[in-house]
């Protein structure tokens, strides 16, 4: 058998940790797939343990599946630079169901958490500053869930005659227009009959 | 006897609203202090008044249509933020640039680095309150951004860096001319370093203001020259490096005390670390391809397109349809001149991005403020603003 990579080694570790319910490498980036409890404890573990010292959280998103049950994807990237290696962390959820707040391991959580309540509502339990952060104050809605449609409901304009900013519905003077430029019949990626531009992509 | 009179002053805290509009708040940043006396108490920034929804809008349009839109996210250095989206829409397609490509890319992003670090260091200045600075960074800086227009078309929204190299190769001539700037370049800086390295007005604003230490840094998740100026010697371009950056020899300039002025001495070296690359880039690249030469990812040249009816399939194509991406997750990340900048992109294995994260550097940055002001004067916040290399574009997205 060939010698485990220490993207593997890591890999394996992470998957005998509490909590974490699968790991997989995919273009030599690690993830691993967690449950909603004992998540601080699992990154905490993550941190202060010296196989992993994942010093950073660099990046928290959201991601929404709408036809899962559990639609919501919540995607910590971790880095270690001590190591100098990266770990993905996704746990799911639904709308209703909070995940815990990671701002007591990483302060620099918070405002990320504050950013997928605002984008997405995915909810934060033991986060005390879960306000929004990027759209309008007295903003509705979660824009970047899929089913919140592009234009949104509501435009800002100054109104000469009152002399002020005024929210009103969204007018379209044009139908919103989504090409749908995918083909039945052939995806450019993978042409059936086109074997040759495969073997020679393959080739380089 | 009489009695000691006694006093009793009251000074109320007070709030007050920095921004949306102040010259020092680099954009759109609404920052309410609540204030003891002259003494920070709280900041509280609110952003986001510059959201344009970027992300969503990414996500209706096709991977070739997405790339300006990286442009228009931290203005100030717009090539280094397509780099970040051309790195992992290559690495979902497997694909990679040719070596001239690379360096193209290289050669681009240092550029862009001393553009924003001109650009940031002037600013920086300016808000605590050196004039002449800016004066003369921004006369530098048009030179620059004339080596950007020669290359892309464009002075600032370049659309230069598409996945699978660059858009189109460097018009003859402008290597030459690159590297006769990068002879005159260094007594520039000289001459810019008089002006406020040794200043001891600028360094009685930023020596010991705004200081945070390596755990801080860490915890906050800093990155890029403030990360470095607490003492933590990091460089994704030296420890995760990408196209041609583990080609070329260049220091990581690391400071000590995580102060306003260590982070102005960080990227006063990095640019001349730059300027160490750009001469390598210059002196490495060689004739060639600049962009993949499969049709099936980057559309052919003109002339070909009017002998050859496969050419003008794959232009029509390309620039309708657009190439579809297999299905899967990256999050590629670069070293921008203000720190990672990430891209957590999921694709479906249609044209379109299913979910692309942006991944902004000065998120971090603005978060900590809060921190990094407390019990500092109400004149210390501009200058803890100006050295964390704050723009907007990329903070509200």
């Amino acid at each position: 058998m060939a010698e485990d990579t220490p993207l593997e080694r890591l890999g394996d570790a992470v998957a005998g940790l509490p909590g974490v319910t699968g790991t997989s490498i995919q273009l030599g980036e690690l993830t691993a797939r967690a449950s909603r409890d004992g998540l601080v404890a699992l990154m905490t573990m993550l941190r202060d343990d010296p196989r992993f010292a994942f010093e950073q959280m660099m990046d928290l998103a959201g991601v929404d599946w709408p036809e899962r049950a559990d639609r919501f994807d919540v995607v910590y990237n971790l880095l270690s630079v001590s190591l100098n290696q990266r770990l993905r962390v996704i746990v799911t959820t639904d709308a209703e169901t909070p995940v815990a707040s990671i701002h007591e391991v990483w302060p620099a959580a918070t405002w990320w958490e504050r950013e997928a309540w605002d984008l997405y509502g995915i909810i934060f339990s033991g986060q005390p500053d879960l306000r929004r952060i990027l759209t309008d104050y007295g903003f509705e809605g979660h824009p970047l869930r899929k089913d919140f449609p592009l234009t949104g409901y509501i435009e800002v304009r100054y109104d000469e005659d009152r002399k002020a900013v005024v929210y009103e519905p969204v007018k379209l003077t044009q139908d919103f227009r989504n090409f749908d430029f995918l083909s039945p019949w052939e995806a450019m990626t993978t042409l059936p009959g086109d074997e040759k531009v495969q073997t020679e992509r393959a080739k380089g | 006897m009489d009695e000691i009179a006694t006093r009793t002053v009251e000074i109320d805290s007070h709030s007050i609203n920095f921004g949306p509009q102040h010259p020092a708040a680099h954009g759109v940043l609404r920052l309410i202090l609540e204030l003891d006396g002259e003494i920070v108490e709280r900041a509280d920034p609110h952003i986001g008044l510059l959201h344009r929804g970027t992300e969503k809008l990414i996500e209706h349009k096709t991977y070739m249509q997405a790339v300006p839109y990286f442009d228009r996210l931290d203005y100030v250095s717009p090539m280094c933020e397509e780099h970040a989206f051309a790195l992992a829409v290559e690495k979902l397609l497997g694909i990679a640039p040719p070596d001239r490509g690379q360096w193209i890319r290289v050669l681009f992003a240092e550029i862009t680095r001393v553009l924003n670090h001109l650009l940031n260091l002037t600013t920086y200045a300016l808000d605590v309150g050196a004039i002449t600075p800016a004066l003369w960074g921004f006369e530098e800086r048009e030179k620059l951004m004339e080596f950007h227009e020669a290359a892309s078309g464009a002075r600032l929204h370049a659309n230069y860096f598409r996945p699978g190299g660059v858009s189109k190769d460097l018009p003859a001539g402008l290597t030459d001319r690159i590297g006769e700037w990068a002879e005159t370049f260094p007594k520039f800086m000289d001459d810019l370093e008089t002006l406020l390295t040794g200043n001891r007005i600028w360094k009685q604003r930023t020596v010991d203001i705004g200081v945070f230490s390596a755990e801080q840094a860490l915890a906050w998740g800093f990155s890029g020259p403030p990360l470095r100026a607490s003492g933590v010697p990091w460089d994704l371009r030296r420890s995760q490096p990408y196209d041609k950056y583990a080609e070329v020899e260049f220091n990581i300039p690391v400071a000590r005390n995580g102060d306003c002025y260590d982070r102005y001495l960080v990227r006063l070296a990095e640019i001349r670390e730059s300027l160490k690359i750009i001469r390598q880039c210059l002196a490495k690249m060689k004739p060639g391809p600049v962009k993949v030469e499969d049709r099936k990812f980057s559309p052919p040249g003109r002339s070909e397109m009017k002998r050859s009816m496969e050419a003008l399939i794959h232009h029509f194509k390309l620039y309708t349809e657009g190439y579809h991406v297999p299905a899967g997750s990256t999050y590629s990340v670069v070293e921008t001149p203000k720190g990672e900048f990430g891209v957590y992109l999921v694709a479906d294995g249609t044209n379109k991005p299913y979910r692309c994260k942006i991944r902004s550097t000065g998120f971090a940055f603005l978060q900590a403020v809060d921190v990094m002001a407390k019990r500092h004067m109400l004149a210390d916040v501009c200058a803890i603003i100006g050295s964390l290399d704050i723009v907007f574009g990329e903070i509200d997205r």
